[in-house]
């Protein structure tokens, strides 16, 4: 059994031992799971919400990098965003990327994913809607035998004597008790960190694999790239951005706003924004674009709708919603190919993971996402199913690793409700996070490691509070590397913008590598790939 | 945010307590589910698509309540129309034809 350590009781409600255990249950943990029940793992793959519904893919849906294997497609593919991911991405990945996702998409073909057919008669592979794909991935995990653990969030992981992990811990927030399933191997696939703004399906993403891994010594890489801001209606959550590339961008009076664009002007849309005044956007569609517009995308549409807006006549209030890391491209650190982090047997995948490796300083959407997220998956899935196999028999102590909020403290309870509040405070104003100085970045970090300081003595959440106090914990967590990273990198590069160091400087072409909880540190480590212009496929 | 279970439409098949991402629903012994944390709903669409009886209806708005009635929807014909949309209603999607989706690459 799970021998407690500190805070609420470890007599679990269900207790599983198993090979493979996936925390997330999105395309990086469906993937993961599926790989590895295929090498022979016993997995159980636990989720936070539904797997099937939760997460930032199942209501957006996403396209993908599927790019068939041609050498010249496959070369414009991988040049077409390796300057403007600051040339931080390995050409070696990319490629490996590219394969994967190839193979991983003709399965979903397999499976009976609906692919439409274009104008050459061959079947459209680079798109996937969200409700259909993560139906369809569910009930592949489902058949492959992993068991499901729906709605029962994981709050903390475990570990043995000698520091590798060994499972994890949870709550089953139906039922209102407990979870745990010891584990050879865990894969981090709980998704990106976007601070309970609302964008679309990330309300559930706030980090937790994140805290979890870094409570055993995990470290991140690329935590500055954390900076994406999606627009969306104004009070809208549907962040899909693609159709504001047909928009012009005028002020509540109707006159253009210089320089604001979708892609390459969100900068200053910002601005405007920032300043209290409202943005109008309006749609410059013929009339078959916007049937196929409205084919293509129903949930961009839909907010319209129902307010009664035609994008194409009328101008209507934007917003810009904070995604941070989920279109961002920072997250745990990788250390091989499978997807290892810094602690043995844990191993990430999706947007928990750094998608520097692929898409480098900015990603923005446009399919890298969901390229990594199936790749990334599957390797990790695939790995700790490996892993697994080899720890298979050893009796293992296991302990329970979660600190802040888990743990007896003379002090009182964490209020989880104020600490969310005061961590959205500084990382939601666009002048924090989007467009950052080092006053107002070392002033904010003052504030939250204050407030971590302050959580230090607190006491053991409830189990009725448990999921939402390391929600703030986590999001507490994040942000403190986010701006330690965002410090660290004195120039602009990719979606990282520092009003006091506009230019890029190539002598800090590296990536920024981040840990710790108490104390927060950064250092560098060299990038894998070369600095051409060019790259080769 | 979510708004509205109808009553006259909703079956209290539970489906809907299950498939929410952020746990919104409570499901009720010999009734229909109720909005327990309407604060919770992150606005998703989610249970729309799911609810195989068109019985929810979620307001655009995320930000705060919106007041609506069951006849209003009803009238706007509301109920269904974003899964209808996804093509999970019967009937499913209907594509436009390949030249005019083509518009949309390039
Ligand atoms: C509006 C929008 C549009 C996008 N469009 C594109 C696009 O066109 N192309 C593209 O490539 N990418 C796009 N992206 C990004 C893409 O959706 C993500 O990269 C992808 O979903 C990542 O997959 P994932 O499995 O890592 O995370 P997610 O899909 O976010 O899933 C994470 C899962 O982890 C679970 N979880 C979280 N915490 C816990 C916990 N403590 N315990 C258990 N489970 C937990 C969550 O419930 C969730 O199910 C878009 C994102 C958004 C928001
Ligand atoms: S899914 Fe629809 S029919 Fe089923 S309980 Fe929910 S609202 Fe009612
Ligand atoms: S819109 Fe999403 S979060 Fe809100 S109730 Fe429906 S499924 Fe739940």
């Amino acid at each position: 059994m799970v021998t407690a350590s500190t805070g609420f009781s470890a007599d679990t409600a269900v207790y599983y031992e198993v090979d493979v255990l996936v925390i997330g249950g999105g395309p990086a943990g469906t993937w993961a799971a599926i790989a590895a029940a295929g090498r022979g793992a016993k997995v159980v793959l636990a989720d936070k919400g539904f797997c099937g519904t939760s997460g930032a893919t199942a209501p957006s849906g996403t396209g993908v990098w599927y790019v068939p294997p041609d050498p010249a497609r496959r070369t414009k593919a991988m040049n077409s965003r390796w300057d403007l991911g600051g040339r931080l991405a390995d050409p070696v990945w990319m490629r490996r990327v590219l394969d994967r996702t190839y193979q991983n998409v003709n399965h979903l073909a397999e499976w009976g994913y609906p692919f439409p057919t274009g104008v050459d008669g061959e079947e459209i592979r680079t798109s996937l809607d969200g409700p259909d794909y993560m139906r369809l991935m569910r009930k592949r995990v489902k058949s492959a035998g992993v068991r499901i653990l729906d709605h029962s969030p994981a709050l903390e992981l475990l570990r043995d004597a000698s520091g590798a992990v060994a499972g994890a811990t949870g709550i089953r927030r139906q039922k209102g008790d407990t979870w745990s399933v010891r584990a050879g191997a865990v894969v981090i696939a709980t998704g990106g960190c976007a601070f309970l703004s609302k964008a679309l399906g990330c309300n559930v993403l706030t980090g937790d694999g994140h805290l979890m891994a870094a409570e055993l010594g995990a470290e991140l890489s690329g935590m500055e790239f954390s900076s994406a801001y999606a627009m969306a209606v104004d009070h809208g959550s549907v962040t899909k951005t693609r159709f504001y590339e047909w928009a012009e961008f005028t002020y509540a009076d109707g006159s253009p706003i210089p320089g604001a664009a979708s892609k390459g002007g969100r900068s200053s849309i910002a601005k405007v924004l920032g300043t209290g005044q409202a943005v109008y956007a309006r749609l410059n569609a013929d009339a078959q674009e916007q049937v196929a517009m409205r084919h293509a995308q129903p949930n961009f549409f839909l907010p319209l709708n129902r307010t009664g807006v035609d994008p194409f006549k009328d101008r209507f209030p934007i917003t810009l919603r904070l995604e941070a890391t989920v279109r961002g491209t920072g997250g745990l650190r990788l250390v091989d190919e499978g997807c290892a982090t810094t602690v043995p047997g844990l191993y990430a995948a999706g947007d928990a993971a750094t998608r520097e490796l692929v898409c480098g300083a900015f990603t923005g959407g446009g399919s890298h996402n969901a390229a990594w997220a199936m790749s990334s998956g599957f390797w990790a899935g695939s790995s700790a199913s490996d892993h697994a196999r080899q720890v298979r028999g050893r009796s293992r102590v296991a302990t329970r690793s979660g600190q802040t909020g888990l743990t007896e403290g003379r002090g009182s309870r964490i209020d989880a409700s104020s600490l969310i509040q005061s961590v959205r405070q500084e990382v939601l104003p666009y002048n924090h996070t989007y467009h950052r100085h080092a006053d107002r970045l070392n002033a904010s970090l003052d504030r939250l490691d204050t407030l971590w300081s302050d959580l230090r003595s607190t006491d053991a959440a409830d189990l009725s509070e448990a999921v939402r106090t390391r929600e703030g914990v986590a999001m507490l967590a994040t942000a403190r590397w986010m701006y330690r990273s965002a410090l660290a990198r004195t120039e602009s590069r990719g979606m990282h913008k520092r009003e006091d160091y506009p230019g890029r400087d190539e002598a800090q072409r590296h990536h920024i590598i981040a840990g710790g909880l108490d104390e927060v540190w950064t250092s560098t480590a060299n990038v894998g790939g070369p600095a051409d212009e060019v790259l080769a496929a | 945010m979510i708004e509205l279970i109808s009553a006259s439409r909703c079956t209290a098949c539970n489906i809907c307590v299950t498939a929410c991402p952020t746990n919104v629903f409570d499901a009720v012994k010999g009734s229909i589910p109720v909005i327990a944390r309407k604060d919770d709903c992150q606005t998703c669409f989610m249970c729309e698509v799911w609810c195989p009886y068109d019985a929810l209806y979620v307001s655009p708005n995320a930000d705060g309540p919106v007041d609506v009635t069951e006849e209003q929807l009803e009238l706007a014909g509301a109920f269904g129309s974003y899964r209808q949309a996804v093509g999970w209603a019967e009937g499913g999607r209907q594509r436009p034809a390949p030249e005019i989706m083509q518009r949309l690459r390039g």
